[in-house]
């Protein structure tokens, strides 16, 4: 710290910028930037941070090396057959994981058609229709439902959810929409149905903060240009906002799949957990993550513990997939770049 | 409306048709019972956590170990205290390594290289925990030979860094350029200045990272359950099996014991109260100390 630059005169006190046609360019001085005494720590500060910047890179690397190496056993009993098998016996060792990739896309669906209108009518709500000092108060609230632990929404659901399914909408349902044979069966509450509501309440604030901020980003000019050209407020929004947002929206959306189809406790908890392709929603189900936290612990044999650590692999390689759609998308939009070219 | 009409000087809007102006409605309704519908099930969780939960609470909750099936009461001390074991031991490898990460992208990430580490949080964020826990399993539990708190903090403290590195990295830039200037103008070399001037100027924006990260991994149940794995009495030991909160509410919660339901919900209430006060009182402390920045 200690350097020529306090024997200066002109740098002391408190006129900062004033100096600046001092030039030094005259004053004959030791290059500081060569021999200042930072040089050495400066170097191992920087490797050390560099290196935690690479620790990131390591850790997402270590978990496919681990996922690969362990499930190896598994990939070479059945190969691609294993995504096709539909058989689930850890008895003679036969395992296809169909019907957990079924639960788990029919589950995320369910969610999904559940969650984006819901999100996508709040964030509207939040940003163009309600009076500015709701706006802080209500994201705050929507975005409380993403601090709520997974297992809390599962007892939740367990105790108030499932009886409510139970009891009075999966026999509404059944009468009214049952000739379609999605919602045909023993009412029971536990199910894909219920596994699918409660992901859609988890999604939710995922995918309106995500549209909220991507509404945010549209030019205000927008808005007005469309109002006067006398457009309601509605078709302000559809025409001014919404399709200008649109690439940013689904971003959201597909974020909002990556976390519905890696979440565990939630539809462990309601599912049904068992392993059968069933066209109605009121049947149980199976979704990959959900096995995991179920045999994983259990898992007796090495081809049983490959196969489950290979249905991991699968999950880990969809949910990267998606997510980095869903960025891209997201960035394209908030990043200022046209959004219709990619949408 | 292809007709607007302007005659004699005076300007006449024409009128919006009742189906255009009915639509309007309707979607302003619509919008509005989609926050209804939202706001519904936030108030049902946390109204039902209360009603279910508050009566259980007590002193026996509090400081005793579970009892076996049959009897009443017994709490879940060793699973509170082992959840805090569990986020202390995430903590101690995780926040030391996401603030580095966050370091690197804001002071000397701005390049390619840079972006793609940006990216592979982000990703890293979207990881499924339970695979995380599965990862966890293989690296730590298969070389201790049995479960352990380690194996669920090391699980932990993965899931925290990428929140930690791109919070960090969001309010060290932040900071102004100047100060950074200034300090090296003063002959200040580069870490001196990214560490006690530029992160200490974040300090509070960096703190909330690190509370949004334990509060997102503290009510985590997934990956605890083949790392931590859970455990009917007390430890403190870094390489045994260890209870953990929100292990023991979803044993109990699955059981078919009137008894242990009771439990769940009291376990669920406390570990919703931890969650929110840590993340309350840390903000508390940060506003009122004499960092003020972000």
């Amino acid at each position: 710290m200690a350097n020529s630059a306090f024997s200066r005169p002109d740098m002391s006190g408190p006129q900062p910028v004033a100096t600046t046609n001092v030039t030094t360019a005259t004053v004959q001085r030791p290059p500081l930037l060569q021999t200042s005494s930072g040089e050495i720590p400066d170097r191992i500060f920087k490797s050390a941070i560099t290196a935690c910047g690479f620790a990131v890179l390591a850790v997402l690397i270590l978990i496919v090396y681990e996922l690969v190496r362990r499930s190896d056993l598994s990939w070479h009993a059945f190969g691609l057959k294993f995504f096709a098998g539909s058989d689930w016996d850890p008895v003679n060792e036969k395992f296809g994981a169909l019907p957990f990739i079924y639960g788990t896309l029919v589950s995320s669906l369910v969610a999904l058609v559940i969650a984006v209108p819901l999100a996508v009518g709040v964030a509207v709500f939040t940003t163009e229709m309600c009076p500015k000092a709701l706006r802080g108060p209500l994201s705050f609230f929507v975005e409380l439902l993403a601090a709520i632990p997974s297992v809390i929404y599962g007892l939740w659901a367990i105790f108030v959810l499932v009886p409510l399914l139970s009891g009075y909408v999966q026999p509404f349902l059944a009468k009214t929409f049952g000739w379609t044979g999605l919602f045909e069966g023993p009412p029971y509450g536990i199910g894909m149905l219920a596994a699918g509501i409660i992901l859609a309440i988890m999604i939710v604030p995922i995918i309106s903060s995500i549209t909220r901020e991507v509404l945010m980003v549209v030019p205000q000019h927008q808005r007005e240009g469309v109002l006067a050209l006398g457009a309601t407020r509605w078709e302000m929004i559809r025409v001014g906002v919404l399709r200008n947002a649109r690439a940013g929206i689904v971003g959201g959306i597909i974020l909002g799949l990556g976390r519905a189809l890696g979440e565990t406790m939630a539809v462990t908890m309601v599912i049904g957990n068992r392993p059968e392709i069933a066209k109605s929603l009121f049947a149980p189900g199976y979704t990959m993550a959900s096995v995991l936290a179920n045999e994983f612990s259990e898992a007796t044999g090495d081809v049983y513990l490959s196969a489950l650590v290979e249905i991991g692999l699968a999950l880990f390689i969809v949910t990267i997939i998606v997510n980095a759609l869903a960025r891209l998308l997201v960035w394209t939009v908030t990043r200022g770049q046209p959004a219709r070219a990619h949408a | 409306m292809p007709e607007s009409s302007v005659s004699n000087g005076k300007a006449s809007v024409p009128p919006i048709s009742l189906r255009r102006r009915a639509t309007d409605h309707i979607m302003t309704g619509a919008a509005t019972l989609t926050v209804v519908l939202v706001l519904a099930p936030l108030i049902a969780i946390f109204g039902y956590l209360v009603y279910r939960g508050i009566g259980s609470i007590n002193w026996a909750f509090l400081t005793q170990l579970p009892k076996p099936v049959g009897e009443t009461g017994g709490g879940m001390a060793n699973a509170i205290v082992g959840s805090i074991f569990i986020l202390a031991i995430a903590s101690i490898i995780g926040v030391p390594f996401g603030i580095g990460a966050g370091i690197y992208l804001a002071e000397f990430g701005r390049n390619r290289f840079g972006g793609f580490i940006r990216f592979t949080a982000d990703v890293l964020n979207g990881v499924p925990s339970i695979v995380i826990g599965i990862v966890a399993y293989s690296i730590v539990v298969l070389y201790q030979k049995h479960f352990s708190a380690l194996a669920g903090g090391v699980a932990l403290a993965i899931m925290m860094v990428p929140t930690i590195c791109r919070t960090t990295e969001e309010m060290l830039l932040l900071v102004p350029q100047a100060l950074r200037e200034a300090a090296y103008g003063l002959g200040v070399p580069r870490w001196r200045t990214t560490l006690s001037i530029v992160l200490r100027t974040a300090t509070s924006g960096v703190i909330t990272g690190i509370m949004l990260a334990f509060a997102r991994v503290a009510g985590e149940t997934a990956p605890l359950l083949f790392t931590a794995f859970g455990n009917q009495f007390w430890n403190l030991r870094y390489d045994q099996p260890t209870a953990a909160l929100p292990l023991q509410i979803f044993v109990y919660a699955i059981s078919p014991y009137d008894e242990w339901h009771r439990l769940a919900w009291a376990g669920a209430l406390v570990l919703i109260i931890l969650i929110v006060t840590s993340v309350a009182a840390v903000r508390y402390v940060v506003r009122r100390g004499s960092f003020g920045a972000a």
